[in-house]
């Protein structure tokens, strides 16, 4: 397994860059990792209102939320979602939550 | 000469069938990800297994499909492939290149990937067949200045194909090229952006003969048919007459029987015609489709999982179908709307209407029931009512 080093700190992630102890994710994670996915600079508010959102969805439920709950329960659209994350809700926003990959038929 | 590497698959460059051992090694004298691949894929004959590990998700930006990502679980012995992507580019609708753009195709990928394709995939687009993740995104921008975007994947609207259609069909009842194309551009958010429960296909067919497999390929399906007569030729008929046995190939196997052939005219009650073609497939010169045009709209076409395979059923009977295609397209979005509502997590359209009923679909898409939708009435007597029609019936 590849491991990346982030604001001092060692993790362990797939290929893809999904992270592979869920329970080791932490804030200081999402903000270091945030530029390969993308996003410049600081995560704004907006930012982690999605993360938070999924984060907390996941412990709930065990899965990832489908996309269109996540717009309809944050309030935006899909046009916003993809200028916070423009790499997409599953590759983008579930990565930096520290969330398993999606599978399925991609 | 030095033992080969590859027995296994050396066996199929063997025989009259075209053989993709011969290509890949072309490939692979160019390209070491061509190379690699071979020896993996000889290793699975051998092993009898995949060696490529589950799923991977990558992309470019601003897209959440188009890119499937792979990685080999032999990454030791075959590196070339560690990782090797897939890249779908949608196709001009009906397949149709001119060679310059399929030069200018091949300049981009023979520059960032394996130099292999796939022409086409099943749902229609083009597939570049493996290529690493940083090369992703100079790759589509790459692609891009050619004039090819990237097609669909994952839980989105799929990149939509039709038959060659009016491009070189003499039976085709609508424009299939052009709903086709129209669609493409009308719906780009939602093939480049997972928006829905599960994936989503559209084909356009011009004519029952479905050479796109609509009906059992696509989610909604668009097949072209007409209004009225079929238009009959009797002299060429009589043409046809000594070649083909016109009574027993012809009238006898006519499914509605609505066939005369008296050895001089033949005779077509049109209004028992379903339209199914045979007539005109054996006497193309002779017959042909009728003048009112229009598309048969069919509805939940998809593969066993998880509820048993389906084909696609009629919701609207006939549409016409004249650009900018309004009708079309506002069925369209309330059928994704209405399932995007209420479908479960990777739950197709077809399944969602035999969970909550075609009743309420038709309700909420607003449309008629009516009875070309069903093959048969329903044979038990458990029979649900709108409250309202209850309040109607006691008063």
């Amino acid at each position: 397994m590849p491991q990346i080093e982030l604001a001092g700190k060692t993790y362990e992630v797939d290929e893809d860059g999904f992270l592979q102890e869920l329970d080791k994710w932490n804030e200081e994670f999402a903000q270091a990792y945030a530029h390969t996915e993308d996003i410049d600079g600081t995560l704004t508010e907006e930012h982690w209102k999605i993360i938070n959102y999924l984060r907390n969805y996941f412990q709930q439920f065990g899965i990832a939320p489908m996309v269109r709950k996540v717009c309809k329960d944050n309030g935006i659209d899909m046009k916003k979602l993809y200028e916070l994350f423009p790499t997409g809700p599953a590759k983008g926003a579930c990565k930096l939550a520290g969330l398993s990959k999606p599978t399925g038929c991609v | 000469m030095a033992e080969s590497k590859t027995p296994l698959l050396d066996e199929l460059e063997t025989g009259k069938w075209p053989s993709f051992v011969k290509e890949m090694k072309q490939a692979a004298e160019k390209n070491p990800m061509a190379r690699d691949l071979l020896d993996q894929l000889e290793l699975s004959y051998k092993d009898k297994i995949g060696h490529w590990k589950h799923g991977g998700i990558v992309g470019v930006k601003g897209y959440g499909s188009g890119v499937i990502g792979r990685y080999s679980d032999r990454p030791d012995l075959f590196p070339n492939v560690q990782a090797f992507h897939t890249l779908r580019v949608n196709h001009p609708t009906g397949w149709f290149y001119k060679t310059d753009a399929l030069r200018n195709l091949c300049d981009v990928w023979d520059k960032h990937g394996s130099g292999l394709t796939n022409m086409h995939g099943s749902t229609g687009d083009a597939i570049l067949l493996g290529t690493r993740t940083e090369h992703l995104q100079s790759c589509f921008d790459d692609l891009s200045d050619a004039g090819f975007d990237l097609g669909g994947s994952g839980s989105a609207l799929r990149t939509p194909s039709a038959c060659v259609g009016p491009g070189r069909c003499e039976w085709a009842c609508i424009d299939s090229l052009d709903v086709c194309y129209n669609i493409t551009m009308s719906y780009q958010d939602k093939i480049h952006r997972p928006m829905f429960p599960y994936k989503f296909k559209i084909k356009v067919a011009a004519c029952s003969n479905d050479c796109v497999a609509s009906i059992a390929r696509s989610d909604l399906s668009i097949i072209g048919t007409w209004k009225g007569d079929i238009q009959i030729d009797q002299n060429e008929v009589l043409a046809y007459a000594p070649t083909i046995d016109i009574q027993k190939e012809v009238c006898d196997l006519c499914p509605t029987r609505c066939m005369e052939w008296n050895g001089k005219e033949l005779k077509i009650y049109n209004e028992d015609c379903n339209r199914c073609m045979h007539c005109i497939n054996l006497m193309p010169k002779a017959l042909r489709p009728g003048k009112e045009k229009g598309a048969t709209i069919l509805i939940g076409g998809k593969a066993p999982i998880l509820q048993g395979a389906l084909l696609s059923w009629v919701i609207v009977p006939f549409m016409k179908l004249e650009p900018p295609y309004t009708e079309l397209k506002d069925l369209i979005e309330r059928i994704q709307d209405w399932w995007d509502e209420n479908a479960k997590s990777r739950e197709r359209l077809g399944e969602l209407i035999k969970r909550l009923g075609m009743r309420v679909f038709l309700r909420a898409v607003g449309l008629p029931a009516v009875p070309q939708m069903v093959k048969a009435p329903r044979t038990n007597p458990y029979v649900f009512f709108w409250p309202e029609e209850i309040k109607k019936e006691v008063k």
